[in-house]
């Protein structure tokens, strides 16, 4: 998005922006209105989550304007994104997924490990 | 010999220096806070004694709705930039440091709250993460300050020399304020909500 | 100062910042620079490079001196080190006898300093601020201030690491790993120095990742194309995305051990700890493994940004002196790509010892073999280059041939540590020692050293010594493998690393015992190889043969496009236009046995 657009686009945009606001600050009345239902476990962090997520792409893909980005962008946050989950999938299941009770430690733990 | 593309866009990539660079900066820091969330899902479900308090949200809620507000007057101030309206502009982007000051002091209220009831980052792991990531995420809202006010201030003089890179820098600012909004989004619910 | 200078006025800064001090009173269009901004607070890319250069070369010399008294420790067990034991300090070693204590420090700060304060500024910072913009076509980086802030986080984060050394306790002790609980509950006050050194370390590499991806991706001149960059500048746009990506979760696990060290939080300790016969005194419910899965999340992807470089320089140089283009350079740049997007998913082959299952222990043991290829494609496609080649032995040349077969030999040792069977036996013994000590000394150093024989003219004008440099070489090959080889005997005989007296006190180490003298006089002979660079080094500036601008009549624009040395700032006279290749050498057809990226051949 360079110097290019014309004023009416702008103008066009700026009213985008106003119906984001109004979105997002729905969307957060609704959040804090759902965490006060006796939502389990399982149910809260679903809809918390979805939430989250909706408010966060409608910032990304409006205010930082991802909707319409150069392809160099995308390549970058896609490639970002791909190890974003695997900080999360790769160290959770490799404590989960342990040998004997070490999640939970008593003591001093003797896993000096190496460095190469 | 001057270097290229710090103003015009280079055509192959359809990008100025800076957005490139502020794209890549805004890809650490989600590695960043990804490491940050990571370690609380970790530390949060391998303990089977986790206390999870309950905050403030109200307050933790008004602190949303500030961040959300200056994400738009931000991009507001941004979009009136491009229509050659620099007072509007000023309007919008004092609003936002307005907004981001405010964002602080409620922020100091609440942790007041919370040291007041005895609560600190040692007291119990939740405690621990609540306050480094709410203050790895203040630090962030400090930095934006301090660059805001910097392009409010002696950086505005380059509205006049170089009105483009001045638009181009308003964009790159505005782009890292969205993302640490949207990072106190994703935070919100999980700190104050579950 | 010499012909160089009349030839060309507007060169560059040169290595001896002091010697030059009034030498030139540039004009660079409208301001005048006075000292202070041209050689200290520079934002010219070339003097940044020189000063990561300098600094990380004296980096380098510590770390190595450091080693140098753990191997005396190791080969004179109980003996007062010699000349500098006086030195050391009554608390450290009192009449110059090495304490245990004092050990550990050695230990972990030589990895810290070798790893994180030599060999990647050396190789990122020095080399690659120096010739990537050269090599593009491009006036300087994109972000010229943001490279000189990059360089003073290096230089504070430096600074509070050799701090760290007068700290009350000494400097950090446990391992360049900082696992806790030790770092944590044990650890002395140094150890909190070291944590914000990193700091100022990480957002240094941050800041230099986002400069040079930009620079490579926006400063490539006309004609420039992806697949005519020099693969030296695709190793770095990897080995940039490296440092962006996997540095932040370091940055984060940091900040945790900061806190749990200052504040008193439990990040990384679990409930019920017993620090000497006492139940620690905190709130608990932390995760250890949680700071090995943060620390070699970076740590991993680390080992590639330590050699991707030195394959980058090893490519250059192969070239130039085989005389015909590389061979398959296609597959070392997908296998590069490849190889930089596997390094994040098999860090966890560090930890097959602390109690994985065996479905997530199956998943890293893949992906590590997975990693193997891109390795051993790009190593094989080094190799190939060399075959029916007229090769000139310069000095250079030879560390880059040294370099195939030890980086051949620290790989291959890395596949049994990848393979958590064998790891069991090995996990933690003298052999990981040597498996990535053949990656980073032999392997990575030599490639430096080819890179500052290589490059040097283009500093100063001027070349290296030949003889010098081939005494230099030949010692060095000689008496590295003095200090390494032995250590793969002694892990396979299960002689732990990390310990003060070598295994004295271990039955099971009794056989490999007499290699620890052995190794230690290697390392004291390896120190005396260095000395013939040393003097080489700083004699050639004035007293170095003097060179035109391409000396080794290579193609790449850094040596075609400008002077050597380069001019000052913008780098060019004109803006190079690039036309073909990297390494057209030996064109059919042509007078000269090479053809210059920036010259237009008329097809006929």
């Amino acid at each position: 998005m360079g110097g290019h657009t014309s004023p009416e686009d702008i103008k066009k945009e700026t009213r985008t922006y106003l119906l984001v606001f109004a979105a997002l600050a729905v969307a957060t009345v609704i959040t804090v209105t759902v965490s006060y239902l006796d939502l389990n476990r399982t149910q809260a962090i679903t809809v918390a989550l979805f939430i989250a997520t909706i408010k966060g792409g409608l910032v990304a893909a409006f205010f930082m304007h991802l909707l319409s980005e150069e392809k160099f962008i995308y390549s970058v946050l896609v490639l970002t994104l791909v190890f974003f989950v695997a900080l999360f999938v790769l160290p959770i299941s490799t404590l989960a997924d342990a040998v004997g009770e070490h999640f939970v430690m008593e003591g001093v733990e003797h896993g000096e490990s190496e460095a190469h | 010999m001057e270097i290229p593309y710090t103003v015009e866009v280079r055509p192959d990539t359809g990008l100025y220096n800076a957005k490139m660079g502020i794209w890549l900066f805004l890809a650490s820091e989600v590695m960043l806070f990804g490491a940050l969330f990571s370690t609380y899902i970790i530390l949060r479900t391998g303990n089977p004694d986790w206390v999870q308090h309950s905050m403030n949200v109200p307050l933790a809620t008004l602190n949303t709705m500030i961040l959300i507000s200056s994400s738009v007057t931000v991009v507001m101030s941004w979009a009136s930039l491009r229509l050659k309206n620099f007072a509007r502009f000023r309007m919008y982007f004092t609003g936002t440091l307005l907004l981001a000051g405010g964002f602080m002091v409620v922020k100091a209220i609440e942790y007041n709250q919370e040291f007041s009831q005895g609560l600190f980052p040692w007291s119990d792991n939740y405690m621990g993460i609540y306050f480094a990531l709410t203050g790895l995420h203040g630090l962030h809202v400090v930095g934006g300050m301090v660059v805001i006010g910097y392009l409010l201030g002696p950086g505005a003089k380059m509205w006049r020399t170089a009105p483009e890179q001045y638009v181009n820098r308003i964009e790159c600012l505005g782009l890292y304020w969205h993302f640490v909004d949207l990072v106190w989004i994703f935070l919100f619910p999980s700190l104050y909500l579950l | 100062m010499s012909p160089i200078d009349e030839q060309h006025p507007e060169e560059a800064p040169e290595v001896s910042e002091e010697a030059h001090e009034h030498a030139h009173d540039e004009h660079h269009g409208e301001h005048e620079e006075s000292f202070i901004w041209k050689y200290v607070f520079s934002t010219d890319h070339k003097m940044i490079g020189i000063q990561y250069g300098i600094t990380s070369l004296l980096f380098l010399a510590f770390g190595f001196a450091l080693m140098l008294i753990m191997r005396w420790q190791l080969g004179n067990p109980g003996q007062p080190v010699p000349f500098i034991g006086g030195l050391l300090g009554q608390a450290n070693a009192p009449g110059g006898v090495v304490l245990p204590e004092f050990y550990n420090q050695l230990g972990a700060m030589h990895g810290t300093i070798m790893v994180f304060l030599g060999v990647v500024p050396l190789a990122v910072g020095a080399f690659g601020n120096y010739i990537v913009p050269l090599q593009i076509g491009a006036p300087d980086m994109a972000f010229p201030k943001l490279n000189m802030m990059s360089y003073w986080f290096y230089f504070l984060g430096g600074v509070v690491m050799l701090a760290s050394f007068v700290a009350p306790g000494g400097a950090a002790n446990s391992g360049w790993t900082s696992y806790p609980p030790l770092s944590v509950a044990v650890a002395t006050e140094g150890q909190t120095y070291w944590l914000i050194g990193m700091v100022f370390l990480i957002t240094s590499s941050l800041l230099g990742a986002v400069n040079f991806i930009t620079t490579i991706v926006q400063l490539r001149t006309k004609g420039m194309t992806w697949m005519r960059l020099p693969f030296f500048v695709w190793s770095q746009l990897v080995t940039a995305f490296l440092l962006l990506l996997a540095f932040p979760p370091l940055e984060a696990a940091a900040v945790f051990q900061l806190m749990d060290r200052v504040l008193g939080t439990s990040f990384f300790l679990p409930s019920g700890l017993i620090v000497s016969n006492q139940i620690l005194q905190v709130a608990g419910g932390g995760s250890a493994l949680l700071w090995q899965h943060l620390f070699w999340f970076l740590a991993h992807p680390e080992v590639y940004v330590l050699v991707l470089p030195a394959m980058g320089i090893i490519a250059e140089v192969i070239a130039n002196n085989t005389r015909k283009p590389l061979w398959g350079y296609k597959p070392l740049v997908y296998s590069t790509v490849f190889l930089g997007f596997m390094s994040f998913i098999v860090w966890a082959h560090h930890m097959f010892l602390t109690g994985m299952g065996t479905v997530m222990n199956a998943f890293f043991q893949t992906t590590t073999m997975i990693i193997s290829i891109p390795s051993v494609v790009i190593l094989t496609a080094l190799l190939l280059s060399l075959w029916g080649a007229s090769i000139r032995f310069n000095t250079p040349m030879l560390f880059a041939l040294a370099f195939l077969p030890m980086f051949g030999i620290g790989g291959l040792t890395g596949l049994p540590l990848g393979l958590a069977p064998a790891d069991i036996h090995l996990h933690d013994t003298y052999y990981v020692i040597a498996h990535f000590h053949y990656v980073v000394a032999p392997g990575t150093l030599f490639a430096l050293f080819a890179g500052i024989y290589y490059w040097y003219p283009k500093v100063t004008g001027r070349r290296m010594n030949e003889v010098l440099g081939k005494i230099h070489f030949f010692a060095s090959l000689v008496f590295i493998n003095g200090v390494f080889m032995p250590m793969f005997l002694q892990g396979l005989a299960g002689v732990s690393r990390r310990l003060y007296d070598g295994g004295a006190t271990y039955s099971h180490a009794q056989g490999v015992l007499e290699w620890n003298a052995f190794m230690s006089n290697s390392a004291f002979l390896l120190a005396l190889a260095q000395l013939p660079f040393i003097f080489n080094f700083f004699w050639s500036i004035k007293m170095g043969k003097v060179v035109d601008s391409n000396p080794w009549r290579a193609t790449t624009l850094e040596w075609v496009a400008t002077t050597s040395p380069p001019l000052g700032h913008g780098n060019f006279e004109t803006v190079p236009v690039v036309y073909n290749g990297p390494y057209e050498y030996s064109v059919p057809g042509r007078d000269d046995d090479y053809l210059p990226q920036n010259v237009a051949v008329q097809e006929g």
